[in-house]
């Protein structure tokens, strides 16, 4: 009986750690960091191979809000003419309020160019945008 | 959902932004993230180590909340109601009347805030606070602020953490009876040593290759020394801050008139309200126009009314590249100039020596 508590015990505080460990963790999940300062993207190009699972953690230095919007070209012409006014965290997709750090995950399926932008008023005609190339 | 306040920009120094006839703030970002631009206009005046800015904000109409952030050189001792009709006095001195006629149709710790008051329906904040700061004070306080502000604010910043938030009140313009486009002049003084005129923030919110239009009236002790220096009307643009990177070449900042201020116009800008600091003589009148594209306004307008003659290129906004490119041009312009006087000088000693020679000898 003692022995299966300790055993229970154990496997909970190697079960607790696992599941908090953060995805970048995982050998399968490569994580990017991208800065956001001044109303721009750093970097703003991106490479990856087909089939790359890449967690974005995204850091607002600005005193505004931000979004970080990744998708093709058709994908950035919905946001830019679309009223959402704040984005539910969606693979690829988040709000990034002033002075935070957000996170998302996308796993990039297959070859081509996709765009990452901020579509808040005026923002991506300032030239909030990225470009991701998946070859 | 909060009120987004929309945020209007531009005003300056002693600046009262009357566009002509039209009194307003420069630019106006809509709930869209589009800039309506007006042409603004602005008083900036330095007398006895004190600058008065006088500025007007025009009310939008109480359909949609606005507001602007003013950068200013100093903590200002009072923010009051300013006159009625000094900047129209100080159009009509230096514009032609019929032309004024046809015009006149229509990171941070938090920021800390120093003053407030009411003017009228306008609710006046001055704020002391970094960049990072003041954004977020305005963003908390409902101000819409466009992707260009945080870069401008720490542009502003780092030279001086005195910023004055200005927003109507809509339902007090309406119990006030105050109607869409009517302004009200706010006059602010600002004791300090540099002053300055902000004129980068005229383009805030705008597309680098939209037009920038103000008038900036200057009254100066004496005769000052402007950075960067205006190019005369009809002339060239400035090698510094005349192009913008892309769009219609635009001078930039064009001087109209520098002369002394005349007794008629002191006297009557002396009798409008909150003017008596004003001196009745001695004064010097400076008028330009900004005529800039948004992408190429990147400076402001510093003021060395000492006398030394030397403006600051720190207050001026100038980038320490801007800066040593000014200092090429002085280095470039300085033998010339002396070769020039030293040819100036020889033909002088030569017509000298030769009229000597000529003379006939008496004796």
């Amino acid at each position: 009986m003692r022995v299966g508590v300790r055993l229970v015990l154990a496997i909970a505080l190697i079960a607790v750690p696992a599941a908090c460990r953060p995805a970048a963790a995982n050998p399968g999940v490569r994580t990017v960091e991208i800065t956001i300062h001044y109303s721009h993207f750093d970097p703003t190009k991106l490479e990856f191979a087909p089939g790359t699972t890449v967690r974005f953690v995204v850091r607002n230095t600005d005193p505004i809000d931000h979004e970080f919007i990744l998708g093709d070209a058709e994908v950035q012409e919905v946001h830019e003419l679309g009223t959402e006014a704040h984005h539910q965290p969606r693979p690829g997709e988040m709000s990034i309020p002033a002075g935070t750090t957000r996170t998302t995950t996308y796993t990039f399926v297959r070859s081509g160019s996709l765009i990452f932008g901020c579509h808040l008023p005026g923002h991506y005609a300032f030239g909030m945008r990225g470009s991701v190339t998946v070859a | 959902m909060r009120r987004r306040l929309v945020l209007l920009v531009p005003a300056t120094l002693v600046f009262l932004l009357a566009g002509g006839p039209a009194w307003a703030c420069g630019g106006l970002v809509n709930a869209n993230g589009s800039v309506t631009l007006v042409r603004t206009t602005t008083l900036a005046a330095y007398h006895l180590g004190v600058e008065h800015y006088v500025t007007s904000f025009q009310f939008a109409g109480v359909g949609g909340e606005f507001g602007s952030i003013v950068p200013l050189p100093g903590v200002p001792s009072k923010v009051v109601r300013a006159g009625d009709w000094t900047l129209q006095r100080l159009v009509q001195e230096t514009q032609p009347v019929l032309r004024f006629a046809a015009l006149a149709t229509p990171a941070a710790a938090d920021a800390k805030v120093l003053l407030e008051t009411q003017i009228d329906a306008l609710d006046v904040t001055v704020l002391k606070g970094g960049g990072t700061a003041v954004g977020n004070w305005a963003r908390e306080h409902g101000f819409l602020l466009p992707p260009d502000a945080p870069e401008v604010l720490d542009f502003y910043a780092n030279r001086s953490p005195i910023f004055m938030a200005v927003r109507f009140n809509g339902d007090r313009a309406k119990e006030q009876g105050i109607s869409q486009g009517e302004g009200t002049p706010v006059h602010v003084v600002i004791p300090t040593t540099n002053p300055w005129v902000p004129l980068r923030i005229l383009g805030l919110g705008a597309p680098a290759d939209a037009p920038i239009e103000a008038d900036v009236f200057l009254l100066t002790d004496r005769e000052p020394a402007l950075l960067p220096a205006p190019v005369e009307a009809g002339g060239s643009s400035s090698p510094l801050v005349g192009v913008a990177p892309e769009g219609s070449p635009r001078p930039g900042l064009v001087l109209d008139r520098s002369e002394p201020a005349s007794g008629s116009l002191l006297s009557d800008l002396r009798s409008d309200k909150g003017m008596q600091w004003l001196p009745p003589s001695g004064m010097w009148l400076t008028y330009m126009r900004v005529d800039a594209n948004a992408g190429a306004l990147k400076y402001d307008l510093a003021v060395d009314a000492t006398g030394a003659g030397r403006p600051s290129p720190v207050a001026a906004g100038l980038s320490p590249r801007d800066a040593s490119a000014l200092n090429e041009v002085a280095t470039r312009i300085w033998p010339v100039a002396l070769a020039a006087l030293a040819l100036v000088a020889g033909i002088a000693t030569g017509a000298w020596l030769g009229r000597n020679r000529l003379r006939p000898r008496v004796g």
